[in-house]
């Protein structure tokens, strides 16, 4: 897994609550059998038109806004278990998304791939908005290792929540499966005491 | 004094860990984890360039389900990326050596109606699926919850996941239900209470004597839905009502081995003074036949009131995401939907693709006829689902009253195969999620129960159902 550890970077806009898994990568797309790609289609409907050109008020489509970091509202990636929204969203380009709130299983998704997802409280989300919708070129600063988000013209900061063992993942780009192969010895010894598997 | 007291998913959560990482996760072991032709390919990818197999086949079930067709599956399936994805699914099952319930098997159905019906889902167990609406297992007293594809290949490769333990809430639904409301009406009732987001965080357990008197193919409607609401699974304890559906299930253990089994399985409930971390408490008598009006499943409402106006409603905390649905969906705030012509229904889904559901579909449409300008998609959860429909005289009182039995699939749920609604178009809907181009791009899709669907299939119109079921009495036949 790529390692995450510090960022500076634009943020790209995008205000919704509750934007599900099939918006970000709507169901027709996820027929591919490998990871790669899916960055074309993030955001599908909202990015373009039934005649596949760009729909200009998407922000995606708007060249006043970019960036490593995707700002959106709360309640993000709920809905569908697809990790394909993970995948499209790293392969765009996007390396943090930060929100006040997200669904368990896109958070867990997210963290699988090397992309962080980094929880602010309401108002320093919305914070984050406000100034960057007065101007697109604010700089944010994600310090990993500190759990610190910080608007850089500003100095305005807040500490965020991130389970050690996932931040320790992330730091040294080591997933779980590397960790649960080395234990296979043990997953033996316990299946013999049995579970309730009955 | 510590409190011992435990809840049943504390119970079933202790006797599966494996490990615990100091100051980390939980090692979980997984029971059974089902697979399907959308979330495993890239898993199996990764299997393969680590050089390792799966590590229990045994535990280990496939079958094809959220793009094949739904007609003609004898036929080559057309769709060229749909036809890959399900033979890779094949070309890895048999590389691996896992059991597949392939398209034309007898066993073949939506993952989550299969494991049920053919006695593999049991009380107690850890079940896992590259699909969020696996919680639908809880019904029987297990945990059961959706992963990525990452997680998938975790449990291929070691049979266990990493998992922080969830924190618990109870939703306790007491009391006789209204007419007209189904297991789909109590669910879309309560995400309307608490939100789309209302339960992340959390494992739920559903309780409470509303709940203890739903048969299983109802209790799954229930917990089919609890990753609605953002929880990762949702679960009921076993009782009578689940061992006598799990008698002489094809996979279930027999005789005396039964009896041995359900001794274990008696003692999964929560304890009297066990600890939730959030509870709720509903009253049956609340509850009216529901439809949602926005973009999300908290979005729903009694379907003889008024969509509210954004100040008056407790789920949507964001005013232009609230607009932004209701514009999706055509609708104004204080509007109500009586009278909206509907052109799509679809009936099927891991959430109403039951016998029971077609049993209810069936019964109203019987001797009534189809409303000219619906299109229905009517679609078994499953082969055996659609034989016994066959069996049962359902197919031949569809087939008179216009409509026809499609085979087993996702179907328009999901719409990645041809059972799409066009753009622009309603589609009154069985299943879970009213997400913005969920049934195809630019459909608008309103949640009903398969009761509001059978109506709406004969009048084409969203109508009041006393008024339907009084007026419109059947003809006699």
């Amino acid at each position: 897994m790529e390692k995450f550890i510090k960022l500076e970077s634009f943020c790209v806009p995008l205000n919704m609550e509750n934007i599900d898994t099939d918006q970000i990568i709507p169901a027709r797309f996820l027929k591919a059998i490998n990871k790669d790609s899916f960055g074309k289609n993030l955001f599908r409907d909202w990015r373009y038109n039934k005649n596949n050109e760009p729909k200009a008020d998407f922000v995606l489509n708007d060249s006043t806004y970019n960036g490593n970091i995707l700002l959106v509202g709360r309640n993000f990636g709920c809905g569908s278990s697809r990790e394909h929204a993970a995948w499209a969203i790293k392969d765009y380009g996007f390396k943090v998304v930060i929100s006040s709130f997200f669904a368990d299983i896109f958070k867990n998704n997210a963290l699988n791939n090397g992309l962080l997802p980094l929880q602010v409280s309401d108002n320093f989300l919305s914070l984050i908005f406000d100034k960057v919708y007065n101007n697109p070129k604010t700089l944010i600063r994600v310090d990993l290792a500190n759990s610190k988000i910080e608007i850089i013209e500003t100095g305005e900061f807040e500490n965020f929540e991130i389970n050690e063992y996932k931040k320790t993942c992330l730091i040294s780009g080591y997933d779980d499966i590397d960790y649960l192969l080395s234990i296979k010895n043990e997953i033996s010894e316990f299946e013999k005491i049995g579970s309730s598997s009955l | 004094m510590i409190n011992k007291s435990k809840t049943l998913f504390d119970k079933i959560w202790k006797k599966h860990i494996v490990k615990k990482i100091e100051g980390g996760p939980e090692v979980l072991y997984i029971d059974k984890h089902f697979i399907h032709e959308v979330t495993s390919p890239q898993a199996f990818e990764g299997l393969s360039q680590r050089g390792i197999n799966v590590f229990r086949t045994s535990n280990t079930i496939a079958t094809a389900d959220h793009n094949v067709p739904t007609i003609n599956q004898h036929l080559p399936i057309k769709d060229k990326l749909s036809k890959i994805q399900v033979e890779t699914l094949r070309e890895n099952c048999s590389k691996f050596g896992v059991e597949l319930f392939d398209l034309e098997h007898k066993y073949q159905g939506i993952v989550h109606i299969i494991g049920p019906e053919l006695g593999i889902t049991k009380p107690g167990m850890t079940i896992v699926c590259g699909d969020s609406h696996t919680a639908t297992h809880g019904a029987f007293g297990s945990i059961a919850f959706g992963i990525g594809t990452s997680e998938v290949e975790m449990v291929l490769a070691s049979q266990c996941l990493m998992q922080n333990k969830p924190k618990q809430m109870r939703l306790n639904i007491n009391g006789t239900l209204n007419k007209y409301v189904t297991a789909k009406d109590i669910i879309l009732y309560i995400i309307s209470e608490i939100s789309s987001s209302g339960a992340t965080g959390h494992f739920i357990e559903y309780s409470g004597s509303t709940i203890d008197n739903l048969s299983m193919d109802e209790r799954m409607t229930i917990c089919n839905m609890s990753i609605e609401m953002g929880a990762r699974g949702g679960m009921i304890a076993p009782d009578e009502t689940t061992y006598s559906y799990m008698t002489e299930r094809v996979f279930a253990p027999k005789g005396d081995d039964f009896e041995k089994a359900k001794q274990n399985w008696t003692k999964l409930f929560s304890d009297s003074d066990a600890k939730f971390d959030k509870e709720y408490h509903f009253n049956a008598a609340d509850i009216k036949p529901m439809i949602t009006f926005g973009t999300n499943p908290g979005m729903g409402i009694n379907i003889n009131k008024t969509i509210p106006y954004f100040e008056n409603q407790k789920t949507e905390k964001n005013e232009n995401s609230y607009n932004k649905a209701l514009n999706y969906m055509g609708f104004k705030q204080g509007e109500s939907l009586i009278g909206k012509k509907i052109n799509y229904i679809f009936v099927g889904s891991c959430t109403n693709g039951r016998l029971a559901d077609l049993r209810i579909f069936s019964e109203i449409v019987k001797g009534r006829k189809k409303a000219e300008n619906i299109i229905a998609y009517i679609v078994p959860g499953s082969k055996k689902v659609e034989q016994q429909a066959k069996e049962e005289g359902i197919e031949d009182i569809l087939n008179k009253a216009g409509f026809e039995l499609r085979q087993p699939g996702c179907s328009a749920c999901l719409a990645m195969n041809d059972d799409k609604v066009p753009q622009g178009e309603y589609c009154v809907s069985t299943s879970n999620r009213n997400f913005e181009g969920r049934q195809g791009e630019g459909s608008k899709t309103i949640l009903a129960s398969p009761l509001i669907a059978a109506v709406t299939a004969i009048t084409g119109e969203i109508v009041d159902l006393d008024i339907f079921f009084i007026s419109r009495s059947r003809p006699s036949v």
